[in-house]
């Protein structure tokens, strides 16, 4: 629950405002609440026909298997994600200028680019010049070069964030670019970066969900399945988000508790990552900014 | 020791990688066994041989055919979320196809079959990629289409009809639709089929059937109009509240998309469906599908084995290719 | 790259639908999200746990989930509009969610002693909020939101599904009917590149605009 942002207590006839405030505000809150049930009543949305197949166990259990088919593309484009994006960080950071350029254009365009129409490419375009992806790989490819991107600004921005000191101690002690990266700065930084990591499977988790257009057999996809099956396309998919709002909520709290964890032990600070324009990232700011 | 760490999350990480690429197989749900939809009246075929360089024996020779059906549409392709299997006319078809390339009855040859879900706008871009090897999936068989994809069959003819409240008799034909409010999908044969045959037709257009369903439940429209099996559908899930009209006007021929060019392919499977034709084995899916939403078992259509035009390509966007036609 | 010059107009009808999806949504997500951030730090129990909902729903549910949720769940219900409509209404509400954290990690820049002083002023709480706080805090939240518009011009794309003409629809089409994919594509990361690098270039500058001289 959030503080209320005035910390100090408040006079009696705060309190009464307060108070009427809340009974307004909460009575308004129920009524809206009883209207938009009664509205579900009477176009017969409880009605047994639509609610029954969801307490099947078979149908559950079809769902189920959707979000292990989620879960699975989001690890496997994690995985190879972190990879990429380690690739592109250490690229931009060369000293070599045109490795820096490549690495920068990879990002300036796959930054730019909704990853819904990059699923769409690998599915309907690559197929013309006779790549043929199933919809499992069109899914992980289109999500590993996004994140990839997305995943490099992060680490860059580790990276950055740390002490200039490090490297240029590391460099006094003799070591090279490499030993110095290698053992000081990316040990240091990853640190750093496991928050916005477990951010990021965050959303790569929501993102699977954009498989379902390219025919990816994941949660999304089987409840609308299910839904137009049985007719309870409504409740079908209220499922899904409450599925979704479950495994996102915990996964957010381990991250959050991840970077309070860091902060208390090694001193970290929250790492800014600037120029990547992804509302995972935005958001993970924000409750770093507030807590 | 922290090294060792590392070096062990990246071990796993890789690990977990390969036996997830590896397994990737199982994504799309495959027709396993008999899911009791055929009663087949004829023994198994016996294990046909094809030409060399004909997709028949391409196909054989892979062991498995790709059918893009649809997913969503009552009686000709749903996916059934208790079993994971596809069922619907249009699944049959697709089986019965299969039997002929790999023998068997067509209960064998589903295992060979993989499914995959082609909704109506993907389906002539799926042909031409060799995404799938022929869409059976509500396909009307139309002049602008055969310039893209070539047609097998048709297999078979729906009508447009009319649903309406159970309660309401007062709609008995076409022409009873002028001046009333009626429902159908934006961009469909079925909109522009029923503006033709009554003018004054006060036309809704939504997105999907189904939504036209819940308007007439509501009362906004009095009546839903489109092919018979799909309306069909609808009025079977609706708990009595639905009846069809049965007053067809139109003939729509659903028909097998191929590739564009491949005679032979399409030559094999016009003669496959004039076997079970003959068989029964046609009449028999019909029945076992859309039998069971109230249509009656018709006279198989003759195919049309019709000699193709020159092929057209084009690099600009068709126009045809934003509407939801079936 | 004749492919995308011979489509020229329907690249420009697209990205002008695109334009259109991200600012129309962006503004109500604005006016939204202030609220629902003022909801989160007001001393009302029952809007502090609203906003909480609101926002912990929001971001945790797909996008897409969403979309289909409202285009064709609602339907049943007897709530439809537009596709565009719901687009828009959809992408508000959405973005809404992180325009609220963004905006209440802002309030939270402003130095408390700004509030204690406009208690001791004897100022009510919506004064406070509107007259002291929010004004100050906007300058530390351009940056963030002008991530948020960015990510929300991509975030449009999702329209696509629901049959809105945007440039990503325009796109897929595209693709379809020809046989240069790659190229549609590559012109395509163009338009949206248009219209991502200036957004980001308006942002720099007003950042730098609203920049405090201490």
């Amino acid at each position: 629950m959030t503080a209320p942002f005035i910390a100090d207590a408040l006079g009696p006839r705060g309190k009464r405002r307060v108070l009427l405030a809340s009974v307004v505000a909460g009575g308004l809150l129920a009524a809206m609440v009883v209207v938009a049930f009664l509205r579900l009543l009477h176009k017969g949305q409880f009605s047994d026909h639509l609610i029954a197949p969801l307490r099947q166990w078979s149908v559950q259990r079809f769902l189920l298997l959707g979000m292990v088919n989620t879960v699975k593309a989001a690890l496997v484009a994690m995985v190879l994600a972190m990879a990429v994006g380690a690739f592109l960080a250490l690229g931009r950071l060369s000293r070599t200028a045109p490795v820096r350029w490549l690495a920068g254009f990879y990002v300036e365009i796959f930054r730019a680019m909704p990853l819904i129409l990059l699923m769409f490419f690998c599915a309907l375009g690559l197929p013309k010049v006779g790549i043929h992806l199933t919809p499992f790989r069109s899914v992980v490819v289109a999500l590993v070069a996004y994140n990839g991107a997305v995943l490099g600004e992060i680490f860059r921005a580790g990276i950055l964030s740390l002490d200039r000191g490090q490297s240029e101690a590391a460099s006094a002690l003799g070591l090279t670019y490499w030993q110095s990266m290698g053992r000081v700065i990316v040990p240091q930084a990853a640190r750093r970066m496991i928050p916005a990591i477990v951010s990021q499977l965050v959303t790569l988790l929501k993102d699977t969900s954009l498989g379902t257009v390219v025919n990816y057999d994941e949660l999304l996809r089987r409840s609308r399945d299910t839904g137009t099956f049985y007719g309870n396309t409504l409740q079908v998919l209220t499922e899904a988000a409450v599925i979704y709002i479950i495994v996102n909520f915990t996964l957010s709290r381990i991250a959050r508790r991840l970077e309070v964890r860091q902060r208390r032990k090694y001193k970290a600070g929250a790492i800014t990552v600037t120029g990547v324009e992804d509302l995972a990232v935005v958001g993970a700011h924000a409750e770093a900014a507030i807590a | 020791m922290r090294r060792h760490r590392w070096a062990a999350a990246v071990l796993a990480a890789m690990a977990l990688v390969a036996v997830a690429c590896s397994s990737s197989s199982k994504d799309t749900p495959t027709v396993a066994g008999n899911g009791g939809q055929t009663n087949t009246t004829v023994a198994g075929n016996a294990k046909p041989t094809f030409a060399a360089g004909t997709t028949m024996a391409k196909l054989q020779a892979a062991g498995k055919i790709t059918v893009g059906v649809k997913y969503d549409q009552p009686g000709f392709g749903q996916r059934n979320p208790t079993t994971n299997q596809i069922e619907g006319f249009d699944v049959e078809i697709a089986k019965l196809i299969a039997a002929g390339i790999f023998g068997g009855t067509a209960a064998d040859a589903a295992s060979k079959v993989t499914f995959t879900e082609a909704q109506s706008a993907n389906r002539e871009p799926f042909i031409q990629n060799g995404t799938v090897d022929m869409v059976i999936a509500t396909y009307t068989i139309n002049d602008t289409r055969k310039q893209i994809v070539d047609f097998a069959g048709p297999y078979f003819i729906a009508h447009q009809d009319i649903m309406v409240k159970a309660s309401d008799n007062s709609i008995k034909s076409v022409t009873d639709l002028n001046g009333k409010k009626v429902c159908s999908v934006t961009g469909s044969t079925s909109a522009t089929n029923v503006k033709a045959k009554a003018p004054q037709v006060d036309l809704t257009l939504f997105g999907t059937y189904s939504d036209c369903a819940a308007a007439l439940g509501d009362g906004r429209v009095v009546a839903v109009t489109t092919d018979a099996p799909i309306l069909g559908g609808l009025v079977s899930t609706s708990n009595g509240q639905f009846k069809l009209v049965k007053a067809p006007f139109t003939d729509e021929p659903y028909g097998i998309g191929l590739k564009k060019g491949d005679d032979a392919f399409r030559s094999f499977v016009n003669d496959r469906l004039e076997a079970i034709y003959k068989s029964g084995e046609w009449a028999s899916a019909f029945s076992a599908t859309l039998g069971k939403i109230g249509l009656d078992t018709p006279t198989p259509p003759p195919v049309d084995r019709y000699t193709a035009g020159a092929t057209a390509t084009s690099t600009t966007v068709a126009a045809s290719t934003t509407s939801t036609t079936r | 790259m004749d492919v995308v010059l011979d489509n020229l107009p329907a690249f420009l009808r697209g990205t002008r639908t695109t334009a259109e999806l991200t600012v129309l949504s962006f503004l109500f997500a604005l006016v939204l999200g202030t609220v629902v951030a003022g909801f989160r730090v007001s001393p009302v129990p029952p809007l502090r746990w609203l906003g909480t909902v609101y926002v912990e729903v929001f971001r945790n549910t797909p996008l897409l989930v969403l979309m289909f949720l409202f285009a064709f769940g609602f339907t049943k219900i007897g709530i439809q509009y537009p596709f565009f409509t719901s687009a828009i209404i959809v992408l508000s509400v959405y973005t809404g969610a992180f325009v609220a954290e963004t905006v209440r990690a802002g309030i939270n820049t402003v130095a408390t002693g700004q509030a204690e002083a406009a208690r001791a002023l004897g100022l009510t709480f919506l004064q406070l909020l509107f007259l002291v706080v929010l004004p100050q805090a906007f300058r530390s939240v351009v940056a963030p939101l002008g991530s948020v518009f960015i990510a929300l011009i991509k975030n449009s794309a999702l329209a696509a599904t629901i049959a809105v003409s945007d440039l990503t629809f325009l796109t897929i089409q595209l693709t379809n009917s020809t046989s240069r994919p790659v190229a549609v594509f590559l012109g395509s990361a163009f338009f949206y590149m248009l219209l991502a690098l200036p957004s980001g270039w308006a942002v720099g500058w007003l950042e730098r605009k609203l920049a405090v001289r201490r």
